[in-house]
């Protein structure tokens, strides 16, 4: 299902996922982006209507491009268990997990959801392909590892009333799937695998299909949301609802270890702030005993949560411990103005020792006020990730909005 | 039962290790899999009254300092030749024989002028190779380190080539890359002695004459044998064999224990440190530390197994290059062969069919399409003549043949009996007569070394001797001073610097490394 049309695969230059008949219909601002070899949309209509579609009704967002590999054989636990920090033999059929995975080094290459499908089959959601590295971790391990991405579609269906619509389909068992739960249904008579999975820090469902049965699926979702404001969305919308739920995004907030090339970018977990992610008690995995170190030795730097004063967006900010901007402490990876908390929020890398909660800072700011740029220096403090979470996403069953 | 040391393997470098260990005061355990001990430095029968060196069967490359430390003398060993001549035979010609390590200007059967450029060449390599010994010697420094004692052995390691003087070190650093076909045009004409002299770089390695890097493992060669003192090439009394027992000996007479017929199938871990290993039978035994003989691979992805170790690091050992192309030939004999021209001086030496660089380049060419040379290159020894116990009636012909690819096309099965035709036939147009008197033979391709002495891919260095295999970064980074990324757990091979070769260096190290950790 790579292609739809008889151009041979390398000759075009983006692919088209199986909802993208129904992505280009919607589109009223022509806004596309690459995605993993995909073309994708970054906006339909308006950035702030669709990020409110997420927060107080039901969104579809497609995210086929996101890189999916089958992994399984007899020694699949021990496979992933080496690859990843956190300890897979937790992780029971039928869940999901988020789990990272690190260099010899320590420095993480990406992170991920690990879905168990069964007793010794899984599958492995990343953002960039990973095979190489999946392979040569493979040594020594019984287990088959292929990419699937094409083989499978999937839609993120993502909002407090994402409950109601797909109960609106008659998936009356749909309300007992708890958080990071994945189960089997009959979507109006499709087979459709459904996670109760997000990325928007919300009340959300991934739903994994057969390429063949997308647009039926995403036409009657649409049909059967109409009534709770169900609209697509895009990604640029969907950063907002990442950023406000804290999760970090490759590229953005760090730097696969497999694609930094100056020394001091990669990025550890510790640093990221994903130290609960790292289970040394559980045996060896890539990276332990870098980590281990590290973890002895007390992080360089670390990612965390800044709130900052005003409402002008610190992005790419730099960081420093005084007003006046001399000593270099830092610097905004991600950050956004938060509509449903009404905070200036971002995400920042911040070096020892200055990443401790209230500990408090300035960021600079550049502002365009129509074309006359403007330097501003504003008060920040570090606080708790996430910025925004609410009681619905854990509800089981969740509330019927 | 438990151990300070459990030495994985009786080969040389294991039983070298495990004396000093023991005279250190270790309380060291020595567990080999093969009924006797030696890896492949042994003498065994391989023809009803007919013995062998059956892997390795010269003795060239263990300093003289080292052979008195371990006292081998004392435990036996006696030499049955020593300052061995190697004589390269030619098929149109008279032989042509080289003294080695010598400046022999008086070489019969060269020209004035060519013995003239064969003493300058070899003085000029001499001195080179004299650089090398202390580099080789050494625990290698380890790179991108603070430590200021790693520092000081890189300077160390720059003094040495600084030392060799403005003039020396510029033609060093010039010609210590190249290939060994260039460097013999830039000296010679005689084929003859270009053919002999580069036989020496490529021999045991993946390399043909043009091949890059020949120049450094001629050089490695060379320091090796420089090291030897005067013994220079010898063969012990007894076949290679012999070495393996004074120097089970001298373990034994450090309070070491020796258990053979043993093979580990398992190192053990225990909170992230070895904790002993596991034999075939299921019996456990428990140590501090454990120094593996057996080659990198072995060691980590069969003994200790990927799952203990970090995937970039074990990509690297997955990657090392481990084909061997040496096969070896044995031939049982009713009578002396009989080389055309040959004096016995000679041929109580050792002899090369190598008769020129192109004949040798030609030889490897197969070997890069996995196919073994229609026309090989041989080092002969016919241990008998030094040491007739070897035989009870007639003499043994042992030869080292090149090349004979690991993994050749077709497989060996089908072409075992096929290739050793070629290489009798080789020998026979050398000496005449020869295929008459055989009445045993024996052929040992690299598969069969793999099976017997239990080396990956049956490369008697356990791995290729090339610049990115080569010192701080033999076997692999990560691994590069005998220790290895798994606590309590140290290599003692010719996969670790300086490689192969009966040189025991690398278990001399591997010993000081695990004393060095425990203080």
């Amino acid at each position: 299902m790579l292609s739809q049309t008889s151009v041979p695969h390398f000759q075009q230059p983006l692919l088209k996922t199986p909802f993208h008949e129904r992505a280009r219909a919607l589109s009223q601002v022509d806004s596309f982006v690459a995605w993993s070899g995909y073309t994708t949309v970054d906006v339909f209509t308006t950035v702030e209507q669709e990020y409110f579609a997420i927060r107080n009704a039901a969104t579809l967002y497609d995210l086929t491009p996101m890189v999916k590999y089958r992994i399984a054989g007899i020694d699949a636990i021990a496979y992933l268990n080496h690859l990843v920090t956190r300890d897979v033999t937790k992780l029971k059929p039928n869940r999901v997990m988020y789990c990272v995975w690190c260099n010899d080094a320590g420095h993480l290459i990406d992170d991920g959801t690990l879905f168990r499908l069964g007793s010794n089959e899984y599958r492995l959601c990343t953002a960039d392909r990973q095979i190489d590295w999946l392979l040569a971790s493979a040594i020594g391990f019984e287990v088959q590892i292929t990419e699937v991405t094409d083989e499978i579609a999937a839609l993120a269906l993502q909002g407090p009333t994402s409950y109601a619509v797909l109960k609106a389909l008659g998936l009356t068992d749909i309300g007992k799937l708890k958080p990071f739960e994945l189960d089997s249904f009959l979507l109006t008579g499709v087979p459709v695998t459904i996670s109760r999975t997000a990325f928007t820090g919300d009340l959300g469902y991934e739903l994994w299909v057969s390429p063949d049965a997308a647009l039926g699926v995403w036409d009657n979702l649409m049909a059967a949301g109409r009534s709770r404001g169900i609209r697509a969305v895009g990604s640029k919308a969907l950063n907002i609802a990442r950023l406000e739920a804290g999760f970090i995004s490759p590229h953005v907030d760090f730097i696969s270890a497999e694609h930094t090339v100056r020394v001091g970018t990669e990025r550890s977990p510790l640093e990221l702030g994903l130290g609960w992610l790292v289970d040394f008690d559980k045996g060896h995995f890539t990276g332990r005993r870098a980590l281990l170190a590290e973890k002895v030795r007390g992080p360089k730097r670390q990612l965390v949560g800044l709130e900052i004063v005003g409402n002008k967006p610190a992005h790419n900010a730099l960081l420093y411990s005084d007003v006046k901007g001399r000593a270099l402490i830092g610097n905004v990876t991600s950050a956004t103005w938060s509509p449903t908390l009404k905070r200036n929020i971002a995400l920042a890398m911040i070096d020892a020792p200055y990443f401790s909660t209230g500990i408090s800072l300035w960021a600079e700011i550049y502002l365009n006020r129509e074309l006359q740029w403007q330097r501003r220096m504003s008060r920040a403090e570090v606080v708790l990730r996430p910025f925004y979470a609410p009681q619905r996403r854990r509800a089981t069953p969740p509330a019927d909005f | 039962m438990s151990y300070d040391c459990i030495v994985v393997g009786a080969g040389h470098n294991g039983l070298v290790c495990a004396t000093l260990l023991g005279r250190a005061g270790k309380k060291v355990l020595v567990v080999e899999a093969a009924e006797q001990v030696g890896g492949s430095a042994i003498t065994r029968e391989f023809h009803p009254g007919f013995r062998v060196s059956a892997g390795a069967h010269l003795f060239y490359a263990m300093p003289n300092s080292l052979l008195r430390d371990l006292k081998l003398e004392h435990y036996g060993l006696q030499w049955a030749a020593r300052a061995m001549r190697t004589t390269v035979l030619q098929l149109d010609k008279g032989p042509l024989s080289l003294a080695v390590g010598v400046a022999d200007e008086e070489t019969p059967g060269l020209g004035g002028s060519e013995g003239l450029a064969l003493a300058s060449y070899q003085a000029k390599l001499q001195r080179f190779a004299k650089a090398l010994v202390p580099m080789l010697a050494a625990i290698p420094p380890r790179l991108g380190t603070e430590d200021w004692s790693n520092r000081l052995k890189f300077l160390k390691l720059a003094w040495q080539v600084r030392k060799l003087g403005r003039h020396d070190m510029r033609e060093f650093l010039r010609i210590i890359g190249m290939n060994v076909y260039d460097l013999l045009q830039e000296n010679f004409s005689s084929s003859a002695v270009k053919g002999a002299l580069a036989f020496d770089a490529v021999l045991g390695t993946n390399f043909g004459p043009r091949s890059p890097g020949s120049v450094l493992t001629l050089l490695h060669r060379m320091a090796g044998l420089q090291a030897t003192g005067q013994n220079a090439i010898a063969q012990p009394q007894g076949g290679m064999g012999a070495v393996s027992e004074a120097l089970a000996k001298a373990a034994q007479g450090a309070g070491v224990s020796i258990k053979t017929g043993l093979a580990v199938q398992k190192i053990l871990v225990d909170q992230d440190r070895t904790s002993g290993v596991q034999l075939q039978s299921g019996e456990k035994i428990g140590a501090k530390s454990v120094i593996s003989n057996a080659d990198p691979k072995t060691t980590f992805l069969t003994l200790l197994g990927t799952e203990y170790l970090d995937t970039e690091f074990v990509r690297r050992v997955q990657h090392i290059r481990t084909q061997g192309l040496a096969a070896k030939i044995h031939l049982a004999l009713n009578s002396a062969p009989c080389f055309t021209q040959i004096s016995a001086e000679s041929l109580a030496g050792r002899l090369i069919i190598s008769p020129s660089m192109e004949y040798l380049e030609k030889a490897f060419n197969h070997s890069k399409y996995g196919e073994y040379s229609t026309a090989p290159a041989i080092e002969i020894t016919v241990p008998t003549i030094n040491d007739p116990a070897l035989a009870s009636r007639g003499h043994v012909l042992s030869g080292v043949v090149q090349y004979a690819p690991y993994a050749l096309k077709g497989g060996w099965e089908n072409q075992r009996q096929r290739f050793m035709e070629t290489v009798i036939d080789t020998l026979e147009a050398y000496a005449p007569g020869l295929r008459k008197s055989i009445v045993g033979a024996e052929l040992l391709t690299p598969v069969d070394i793999e099976r017997e002495f239990r080396m990956t891919g049956g490369h008697w260095h356990h791995g290729e001797l090339a610049f990115d295999q080569f010192m701080m970064v033999r076997p692999v980074p990560g691994a590069g001073q005998y220790r290895t990324p798994m606590p309590g757990l140290f290599l003692c091979g010719a996969g670790s610097h300086p490689g192969g070769g009966v040189a025991g260096l690398a278990g001399r190290n591997a010993a000081l490394q695990v004393v060095a950790e425990d203080s």
